[in-house]
Parts: C-alpha cells; structure tokens; sequence
C-alpha cells in the first residue's frame, strides 16, 4: 500500500476519499498524523542497523529505576558489550553524569517542558555519539507513562519498568504505554515483603489483560537481585537483532503502530 | 500533553496539501482516531485553533471520527469490540488476540477552496 497511487483507499474508507462539493476540491490524504517523526525514526533506524546496534528505549514513571537499572545493567556487561545512553529529562545532567560514572558514554537530552522524547531530539543526539564504538545504545525516556509511548523514536525493543511501589493495576490505567512493552521489568522486587499491597501476579494479569505477550522480569537493580533474567533477554535481543541484521531484516517493536495500521489498511 | 505538538504537525500536513493544490483556503478536516492512539480528542480540538491561527488552516472545521475497538482473537476467530483496558477475547476470554482497529491516528481527507 502506498499513499501516491490510491491503493491505500479501501470500500471502507472511500466515502471520505471522495466527496464532491460545489467549490471546493476533496483531496484524499490517509497520512498518518505522526509521519514526519515516524519518517524521522525510520531514519535513525537505518542509523542503528547501520552501526549494528541494537537500540533500547527505556520507558517508567518517574522514579521507577531507570537509571538504576542502566547503571546495574553497565557494570554486569562491562566486560563483554559497550552500552552508550542517552538520556531524556526535563532539566539536569543528572542521570548522564550517573551514567559517565559507571564508565559509559551518556548524552543528556533536556527537554525542557516537553514529556517526552521524539524522533528529531534522538536525531540530533546521535551526531554527539559514537555510534561505531557500541552495541547496545539505551534511550532512557522521559519518566512519563503518557506521551512517550506515542513517539516512535527509530529505537527496535521497547523495556516498560513498573516498580513495586506503584499500583498492581498501572497497566490497566495505561494501556497505550504497557501495549507497546517488548518486556515489562517490576523494579524495587527487594521491597515486596513490606508492600503487602502489590501483587505481582495481579500485575501480570492487568498486563495479559491488554492482549500483551511480554515476559514479566521481577529484579531489583539497586540490590542485585535476579538481574540474570533482564540481562539473558537483552543479550538474547542483540544476537537475534545481529542475526536479523544479516538476513536484511529491520527489526521494529512489537506494538509499533505502523505495522498495525498497514495491517488494517489504514495506514501509509 | 502531546496534543499541540500532533495538531501542529497536522496543521503543517494539512497547509502542504493546500498549496500544493493551489488552495485559497482549507474548508475542513477529517482525521480518524482510536482510543488506543493515545491522542485525546477534547484536547486536540481544543489545540486546533491555536494550531491553525495564521495559516492557510485557520477558520477550517474539524471532524473526527472514532475508530472502533476491535480484536481479532488467534484462539477463537471471533472478532469482538472492547475495552482499551481490557483486550481481551469478548468470546472466549483469551489474551491471544491482535488488534485489528482503535490505534488509528489518521489524516482522512482534507476538502479545500478552489475557487
């Protein structure tokens, strides 16, 4: 399907491709609304595949343990991967300079007030990285469980962190963001004999309740705990993505919307 | 509170697509949006407005029409409407289900002034 020759029109959608009006000229568009950053993110992965990265955008509410689990995943891989990041906050260097500290390359994204990164900020950040030196690039999000699951930004996995001392139903009231998790981490799991409210079975089934088919890793970052499983499903990423790269294939996450709508016919 | 951003960029779709027509102005817009889409539809008309002011855009009316929530269950077959929390099966209640309409974000139609 195509968004130049009319096939994308469908018998269900043709009744407002063509309408007539006296005056007036209908024109037919189907574009989806977010094609300037989805063309901009289709970009950077080219970029990614290119350097045969495998790119991770880490996505929590504020204070989830993102940046933890970055600095725990740093020290575990140090010796056999390089993992740059980029960081999107606000205000501050904050999380870049924890990052420096564990011996990573980081650049800090401010976004100033906006809530979430986008294609073009990754973009412009790319050109301050060195893209060739690495295999695992993380884009630690803007800790918002709302606006950033709509921005593509070219990234091949999705990570959603839930931390224990947030609701077991988070998945329920956020069901935009937890769609698009390639894999769900419950953080902070060293605090779940004091939080008697949390139940992680219970935070699974808000998940599955979604159609969601991503595994559930419980850890805690801070205390070291059950890193083993994290750390297995993102290596096992990078050699499938290393392997999909030699087969030409351009790996996407799982609930990118893109492949939903060209599946519906919607799209373009 | 990405709303103003999508509207802006609609509104810059919308103006390429009038000049490249020739338009002397935009009479109005059709988008297509799914509760799955994480656009709010109160906050976007609310941005459009403000968004157009200035271009070719301003003064435009805009519709929007709802996608459906739709799943298509790998288990059962049935295809069923549903909750944006709660995806799952309406038939059989499994959670193997794709979704087949509701993440829609889509510029439909744009009808311009010509004349």
């Amino acid at each position: 399907m195509c968004n130049t020759c009319g096939c994308n029109i469908t018998p269900g959608n043709r009744e407002f491709a063509y309408k007539p009006v006296n005056g007036m000229t209908p024109v037919s568009v189907l574009k989806n609304l977010l094609a300037k950053n989805n063309d901009q993110a289709e970009h950077n992965r080219r970029h990614f595949d290119r350097h045969r990265l495998l790119t991770v955008n880490l996505m929590s509410s504020p204070g989830a343990g993102k940046t933890a689990l970055l600095e725990a995943s740093i020290d575990a891989l140090r010796d056999k991967y390089r993992i740059g990041v980029i960081e999107g906050d606000l205000e501050t260097e904050n999380d870049a300079v924890r990052i420096r500290a564990r011996g990573a390359p980081a650049y800090q994204i401010t976004t100033g007030s906006a809530c979430h990164l986008d294609a073009h900020m990754v973009h412009d950040a790319l050109h301050e990285f060195p893209l060739e030196e690495l295999d695992i690039l993380f884009i630690e999000n803007v800790g918002n469980l709302v606006c950033p699951a709509s921005f593509d930004l070219g990234q091949h996995r999705n990570v959603t962190l839930l931390s224990v001392t947030e609701g077991d139903d988070k998945p329920a009231k956020y069901p935009v963001m937890f769609r698009a998790a390639d894999a769900v981490i419950l953080t902070k799991s060293d605090l779940l004999p004091v939080l008697d409210d949390f139940d992680p079975a219970r935070a699974e089934l808000s998940l599955r309740n979604l159609g969601s088919r991503a595994p559930v890793i419980r850890l805690s970052a801070r205390k070291n705990l059950n890193l083993g499983d994290w750390l297995d499903w993102l290596i096992g990423e990078l050699v499938q993505k290393r392997g999909k790269l030699a087969a030409d294939v351009l790996a996407q996450p799982v609930a990118d919307p893109q492949s939903i709508l060209s599946n519906t016919g919607m799209g373009g | 509170m990405h709303e103003f951003s999508i509207c802006q960029a609609l509104i810059t779709q919308v103006e390429q697509i009038a000049i490249s027509h020739g338009a002397l102005k935009v009479q109005s817009v059709k988008l297509r949006i799914g509760s799955l889409s994480g656009v709010e539809l109160p906050l976007l008309e609310h941005a459009y407005p403000f968004a157009s002011a200035g271009t070719l855009v301003e003064g435009s009316t805009l519709e929007i029409e709802r996608a459906p929530l739709k799943v298509n269950c790998e288990a059962c077959g049935l295809e069923s409407e549903v909750k944006a929390n709660l995806l799952t099966c309406r038939m059989c209640g499994s959670c193997l289900i794709r979704v087949v309409s509701g993440e829609e974000l889509t510029l439909m139609s744009v009808e311009l002034i010509t004349t």
